[in-house]
């Protein structure tokens, strides 16, 4: 009882960060707020015993995440653009009415859902028992969460660890200037300019004529 | 941020701690909550931390690019690598029964080993990530913001 009091409490309070991120329109704001999204989700899995997925939130979706868009958040402008005045009463009620349908639909399927700990749900009785009594019994590892991730389910583990690896790799070859698009205009910039220069302040130059590239015609449509 | 004296003593202080923090969420994960993820994670933050404070070069002579990426794929070959040594010792790929003569010993160490894997490239990720960030934008503002002249190179790294 205490704990789906507390669960309502934190669902509350996630709606109220949510509504502050929706009227916010300064973007370190929503950031934070996103971060504080995440702790307060941490707090539930903590609620709902998913002791090592409330970890993993509150690691990466507080902590990381929240770094890492306050870093990437150099590149955009401090404040949302606000919406256009026209059409907006149209495209709201739409996006309204798809976000209600959705969320009955949501809520339609979580009725059929079983209880929380339900022994004799479909979930628990498959490998679940198998791998619940074989980890503490045979392999002496009390923490079934990472017998199953390591070890019952190595190779899925391998696919996340691979995932992790190119999304990381593929960031870091957009943002440091290898790719084909930077190289061109590394070239011309090295055509126009005699200035030869190591790659990082190639890079740099590359970077600023991109952004010129990018930038000023939309400055002139909207002044015009 | 590195001028202040409480941030540069506070950074100081906290940077081991949450290092050996992480490596206990690392190796404590077959006991309590945790694991590779997360304390790669916890890894990263400490390094992190230490750029925010003390710069980005600081960070980088911390851990020179060519150490992330080395880690970055050091990490990945670590699981494959002992899933691999499970096949030659006649067992299958990711099979941890077959590394030691004791099943449950060699399930310790499989695991050990795959979440040390898990753990490094985390860690990287982590780390390469915020320095690609950070630098692309740090290498756009003094551009930007500074003469034209003045030969930024060598800044960054």
């Amino acid at each position: 009882m205490i704990g789906f009091v507390t669960n309502l409490l934190l669902l509350v309070f996630l709606v109220f960060i949510l509504a502050l991120v929706i009227r916010a329109r300064r973007l370190f704001a929503v950031v934070v707020l996103a971060g504080a999204y995440s702790l307060v989700s941490a707090a539930m899995f903590v609620n709902l015993d998913a002791v090592d997925v409330a970890f993993t939130e509150a690691a990466v979706g507080a902590g990381i995440s929240t770094v890492l868009f306050l870093a990437a958040m150099a590149y955009l402008p401090g404040q949302e653009k606000p919406a256009p005045d026209e059409g907006v009463i149209n495209s709201t009620l739409l996006a309204a009415l798809i976000c209600v349908g959705a969320g009955i639909l949501l809520i339609a399927a979580a009725i059929e859902l079983p209880v929380i700990g339900d022994p004799n749900a479909p979930a628990h009785v498959h490998v679940a028992p198998r791998f619940i009594e074989e980890s503490g019994s045979f392999l002496h590892i009390p923490n079934v969460v990472t017998t199953v991730l390591a070890s019952y389910r190595g190779f899925d583990t391998l696919g996340e660890t691979i995932v992790v690896y190119a999304a990381g790799l593929g960031v870091v070859i957009l943002l440091s200037g290898h790719t084909r698009t930077a190289r061109t205009i590394i070239s011309s910039v090295k055509s126009v300019t005699t200035k030869t220069g190591r790659r990082p302040s190639a890079s740099k130059t590359a970077k600023k004529v991109k952004s010129e590239k990018t930038f000023k015609p939309g400055k002139r449509g909207k002044n015009g | 941020m590195g001028e202040n004296p409480i941030l540069r003593v506070a950074a100081k202080i906290l940077f081991a701690p949450i290092i050996v923090f992480g490596l206990y969420v690392q190796f404590h994960g077959d006991y309590g909550p945790g694991g590779g993820f997360q304390a790669g994670v916890i890894i990263a933050a400490a390094f992190i931390l230490h750029s925010l404070i003390f710069g980005l070069a600081a960070g980088r002579k911390l851990v020179p690019a060519w150490l992330n990426f080395a880690m970055l794929a050091a990490g990945v070959l670590i699981y494959g690598g002992v899933g691999v040594a499970g096949m030659v010792l006649d067992g299958l790929f990711l099979d941890y029964n077959v590394l030691l003569a004791d099943p449950s010993a060699g399930q310790h160490i499989g695991i050990l080993g795959v979440e040390f894997g898990v753990g490094l490239t985390v860690t990287a990720v982590m780390l390469a990530l915020f320095h690609a960030f950070a630098g692309f934008s740090e290498a756009r503002f003094s551009h930007d913001g500074s003469a034209e002249d003045s030969s930024p190179d060598g800044k960054d790294a």
